[in-house]
């Protein structure tokens, strides 16, 4: 039964009926519904408790600024909380549900907060659990399940997003009565216009007014002036669109809701698409949000915005109450009176802050009967979960003159803010407009105009013409020239739009009064402002976050200026004096899922990169692991085998037998040019100009404060012609660090950098049956002396075209083959095939990294930070000291990089050879000092190595090069490990292996 | 979200950049620069509010370096240049 719904009037197909349950309540509502126009056609006002006192709360807005009527919406995982009843559309089988209440939204165990509301003032939390800090911890798990608003889905979002770009001549916010003439205006002229509105039917405003315009009725004319648009080939108009955020440069964010207003999952479209507007002019045609009165007792369901009310009544055909009080400080509330009072509902009285109200609607409000009270204040108001009655005085509260009033319904006006919210995070200035008594956007920051009621226009002729003016101006900026539209003549207008308002921001309450919200989202109170002014919380910034005025997740749409009111009026300034706090993106709410865009956890997330051989490696056994954006082999697992026992297996099979590695993701930088080796030689410490083409070095990169940041195996392929290699994930960090040096500073040298990471792969050969197995698929001559240790050789490799690199990271005798990637799975299964009488093991990265670790050699980024240098390290001897210069020369040779008690990298040998130190444990000197114990140092690698039977690791102490042999111990959480320092090497120190 | 003229592609979005930092630091000859010269020319950056030579690379486009006067509060761009080039004698 929707018997608060007229049975006529308004913008609803009363033909249909949609069905949807709040709080598993069946009830009923009509296409064009809110669904709070639907709660309220219902006889519902109580929807939800507040934040912090579990108070009773009711609708208050009709539109975006709501700042009580939140809701869960869905189930499952489709389950969004906090959505605003008032913008969210009836579908049928919509299914929506209170929030913060236990164990029902009539009887709330919470509400025990509102009785001790005088022991949580603004910063209670602060204040209170500050002490012992220890208890935090403690108290911290209650305060957080205390805290919030609605509860977070649990499940994965099932729901689809997309992004897209658009760039337009003119963007058009709001399509109202101004933006929707200077849509009009941009659009004739041929401009490349976008028109965005947060509704689902444009119009805005006029949706709520009882007018016509040139003869038509105003909630048609929007229709009639999108049918011109969409005749325009260059207009997009786009509704259930709210742009969000304004950047620099004019980009602005939108979030267009695709199929909100539909059932879950009815609808194969995206639920949002986030556009990226570039826009050459923007109209500002946001509107204005009304502004409540701070009295006491002002948030009891049932206090409503005046303006609130009258568009319930002329767009939805309902009724808010029975019997209203009007609490007013200007002119609109009357107009919205007089509409509350057509549509049915019995206006008693009119409440007015002025001394003297007068005009034509103060006239005709009072020939419909309604009692104008003036220079009266609602000092008080009865009933819980619905207003009963209210308390009216005089401003100086004098009791005598005190009376109450019954009603169920109180409709407040404090006058308007026009949503100036884009325009100040464009970085336009807001200036005070003393006769409006609101903030009104100064000079725009950037290509933009504010128009109509945004720019405080609020007369409906008023803003049909500056829209017209400022679509014509903006288009004209743009480089279309076109004629102004007419202004429709308006019929039945609330008039020039002065409010004649005086303002009235709350009158110092004492305790008896009960309190007086400023911000109903967030519960602050006008005891609040006056805790934080005692406290010295006077800077408008800080008064903001200690009362948390503002900050909800409507932003305080409602609240900020009343609060910066109060706070000015404590403190003994001016508003202008005290100003505003920034407004920030978003204006409102923007799900995570429509800013991750399409496919919010799955592969297109981050792209993933597989090496050629990845399907033979995902069909044996391959345990995956990401390195960067690669997918790499961990290790293979056999049948029956741990993670850990096939890693010892496959690092012992590579120093008994034969191992392969796909080692195809490590950086390949091919460098040309006749400067290519001069290049080298500055970037490198060593020395690569005296390279032999046919030989390879190792070398080390530095920045230039002599940090190492890489390290790789460099090839001289001919005299101008160098491979470069480098780490996995440091690959297109080196190749920009290249290009910078080239392009900024050398760009004398002739020198050609391209990566050919992926053009080559690359397979590593290990172990000594390595030279057993390649030599059979070659005929090359691999014997030592043909083919030494860090040497390279064009050859053919089982038929295919490639390069072998005697070079390995594994200490053992070993081969690197290079083959174009399109051959690269053929070889791997070539080798697989031959290596079979040699019970040929593929190892993956970690077997990789327990024979480097077993040899000593470092991994940049594991076993360096970005503070270590090539000393650190103990690779002196890749320093040149001849080099006159190169990149991290001068950098080593400061003060800080000569000190003696830097990390250095050294070994560990843990006293019992079975433990494994945990990578990334601390290294304190003495075993059982008392706290604090100093930090010597970190363990950077460390592993269980079958080869050398014990565990080894690898560590940076402070001046660790002269501690050898030095007990040191690794203070756990549960337990300290003894641990020896040792050289850095635990496996075939002097590399007969390697070069044998 | 600034809208950057390479002198290359053309307007792009800031998202395809890198920003490189402030212009036209001079790396000073090692072999003769002090420990207070080369630190200043490793660590030492300006921050100034208002106009601000910077240096800009296009990542995500031609991979290539320039200069770009920019101010830090509007972010306005007054002039874009070669990064061979020392900054226009107008924009301060």
């Amino acid at each position: 039964m929707q018997s608060w719904r007229n049975s006529t009037g308004g913008i609803i197909d009363r033909s249909r009926h949609l069905s949807f349950t709040f709080d598993g309540r069946r009830l009923s509502g009509h296409p064009g519904d809110t669904l709070a126009s639907a709660l309220l056609a219902n006889g519902v006002h109580l929807v939800g408790r507040s934040f912090k006192y579990h108070r009773p709360r009711g609708i208050v807005g009709s539109g975006v600024e709501e700042p009580n009527a939140l809701v869960r919406l869905g189930e499952g995982g489709f389950v969004e909380p906090n959505a605003r009843a008032t913008t969210t559309e009836l579908f049928d089988g919509l299914v929506a549900s209170s929030q913060n209440r236990w164990p029902s939204l009539a009887f709330d165990v919470g509400a025990l907060n509102s009785v001790a509301s005088g022991l949580i003032p603004a910063g209670f939390y602060y204040k209170t659990f500050m002490w012992p800090a220890k208890a935090w911890t403690f108290y911290e798990r209650f305060i957080r399940r205390a805290a919030g608003l609605g509860q977070a889905p649990e499940e994965p979002d099932p729901d689809v997003y997309e992004k897209r770009f658009a760039h337009c001549d003119v963007l058009v916010v709001g399509a109202g009565p101004a933006g929707l003439q200077a849509a009009r205006a941009a659009g004739r002229s041929g401009a490349r216009v976008i028109v965005a509105d947060e509704q689902a039917v444009p119009g805005g405003s006029l949706l709520a007014e009882h007018v016509t315009l040139d003869g038509v009725a105003g909630q048609e004319w929007p229709e009639s002036v999108s049918k011109e648009l969409a005749g325009m080939s260059d207009v997009t108009m786009l509704t259930r669109t709210t742009v969000a955020g304004y950047y620099n440069h004019n980009f602005l964010v939108a979030v267009e809701r695709v199929t909100d207003h539909l059932p879950a999952g009815e609808s194969a479209l995206p639920r949002q698409r986030l556009w990226k507007i570039r826009a050459r002019q923007v109209v500002l045609a946001t509107g204005a949000i009304e502004r409540p009165l701070v009295f006491p007792g002002n948030d009891r369901p049932g206090v409503m915005l005046a303006g609130a009310v009258r568009a319930f009544a002329n767009r939805w055909g309902v009724r808010c109450g029975a019997r209203a009080v009007v609490f007013a400080n200007n002119d609109s509330a009357y107009r919205s009176a007089i509409d509350a009072a057509d549509s049915g509902i019995h206006v008693t009285t009119i409440v007015d802050c002025r001394a003297e109200p007068r005009g034509r609607l103060v006239e005709e409000a009072q020939s419909r009967g309604i009692d104008v009270m003036a220079g009266r204040v609602i000092s008080g108001v009865e009933g819980r979960k619905r207003v009963r009655g209210v308390a009216i005085s005089t401003m100086d509260d004098s009791a005598s003159a005190a009376v109450t009033k019954e009603c169920d319904l109180v409709m407040m006006s404090g006058g308007w803010n026009p949503t100036v919210h884009l325009a100040s995070q464009s970085g336009t200035r807001l200036a005070w407009d003393e006769s409006r008594a609101t903030f009104i956007p100064g000079d725009a920051a950037s290509c933009q105009t504010s128009a109509g009621a945004a720019a405080g226009s609020f007369g409906l002729a008023q803003c049909l013409r500056s829209g017209a003016l400022a679509g014509t101006e903006a288009a004209a900026q743009a480089g279309f020239d076109g004629e102004t539209p007419a202004v429709p003549e308006v019929d039945g207008d609330t008039g020039d739009g002065a409010l004649d308002l005086e303002p009235f921001w709350h009158r110092p309450a004492s305790p008896r009064d009960g309190k007086a919200f400023h911000d109903l989202q967030n519960d602050v109170t006008t005891a609040d402002v006056a805790l934080a002014t005692r406290e010295n919380y006077v800077s408008v910034e800080h008064f903001k976050r200690y009362t948390t005025t503002g900050m909800g997740t409507d932003q305080g749409k409602t609240s900020n200026v009343n609060g910066i009111a109060i706070l000015a009026d404590h403190v003994g300034s001016s508003i202008p004096g005290v100003g505003h706090t920034t407004f920030r993106p978003f204006y409102t709410p923007v799900s995570i899922g429509a800013l991750a865009g399409i496919d919010t956890g799955g592969e297109l997330y981050d792209p993933v990169r597989r090496t050629p051989m990845h399907a033979w490696h995902a069909g044996n056994g391959a345990h995956f692991e990401d390195v960067g954006q690669w997918k790499r082999p961990y290790c293979y697992l056999r049948e029956g085998e741990s993670v850990d026992e096939a890693v010892q297996r496959e690092t012992l099979a590579a120093r008994t037998g034969v191992g392969i590695l796909d080692a195809s993701t490590l950086g390949k930088i091919d460098v040309q040019g006749k400067d290519a080796a001069a290049f080298l030689d500055r970037i490198y410490t060593g020395t690569f100009s005296t390279l032999a083409p046919g030989r390879c070095r190792y070398g080390l990169m530095c920045h230039d404060d002599g940090m190492v940041f890489d390290d790789g195996v460099t090839a001289r392929i001919a005299d101008n012609r160098f491979l470069v290699s480098t780490t996995t994930g440091g690959a297109a960090a080196v190749l920009s660090w290249f290009e910078e040096w080239l392009q900024t500073e050398w760009w004398d040298l002739d020198v050609h950098v391209t990566s050919v990471t992926t053009q080559w792969a690359a397979i590593a050969v290990a172990g000594p049956k390595s030279r057993d197995l390649v030599s059979g698929l070659t005929t090359t001559d691999l014997s030592p002396d043909a083919f030494p240790f860090m040497t390279w050789r064009d050859a053919d490799i089982a038929g295919i075209p490639g390069r072998i690199f005697r070079i390995s990271f594994s200490g053992e005798t070993g081969y690197e083959l290079h083959v174009p990637a399109s051959y690269a799975l053929a070889l791997w299964q070539i080798l697989m095939m031959a290596g079979e009488r040699h019970a040929i093991t593929p190892y993956g990265t970690e077997a990789m990294h327990v024979l480097r670790a077993e040899k000593g050699f470092i991994i940049v980024g594991q076993d360096t930070d970005g503070t270590t240098t090539p000393h650190d390290l103990g690779m002196s001897w890749l320093v040149s000291k001849k080099k006159p210069d190169f990149l991290g020369k001068r950098g080593l040779a400061r003060p800080d990089t000569l000190r003696e008690d830097r990390k250095q990298l050294v070994g560990l040998l843990t006293e019992d050879p079975r433990e494994v130190i945990p990578e990334g444990a601390h290294v304190s000197p003495e075993p059982g000092a008392k706290p604090p114990v100093p930090m010597e140092g970190w363990v950077s690698s460390s592993y269980m190595s079958p080869n050398c039977g014990h565990s080894i690791a690898l560590a940076l102490i402070r001046r660790g090069h002269d501690r050898m042999g030095e007990s040191v111990a690794i203070p756990l959480e549960e337990r300290t490990i003894r641990a020896r320092i040792v050289k850095p090497v635990f496996f075939d120190e002097e590399g007969a292996r390697l070069r044998g | 979200m600034m809208l950057i003229p390479c002198p290359w592609c053309g307007d792009r979005i800031d998202a395809e950049f890198t920003c490189g930092g402030e212009a036209h630091i001079v790396r000073p000859d090692p072999a003769t620069a002090s420990d207070a010269e080369w630190a200043d020319y490793l660590f030492m950056r300006e921050n100034p509010k208002g106009l601000h030579h910077e240096r800009w690379f296009h990542a995500h486009g031609c991979r290539r370096w320039f200069h770009m006067t920019r101010d830090t509060v509007s972010h306005r761009i007054v002039a874009v240049y070669a990064i061979t080039e020392s900054a226009p004698e107008a924009t301060g």
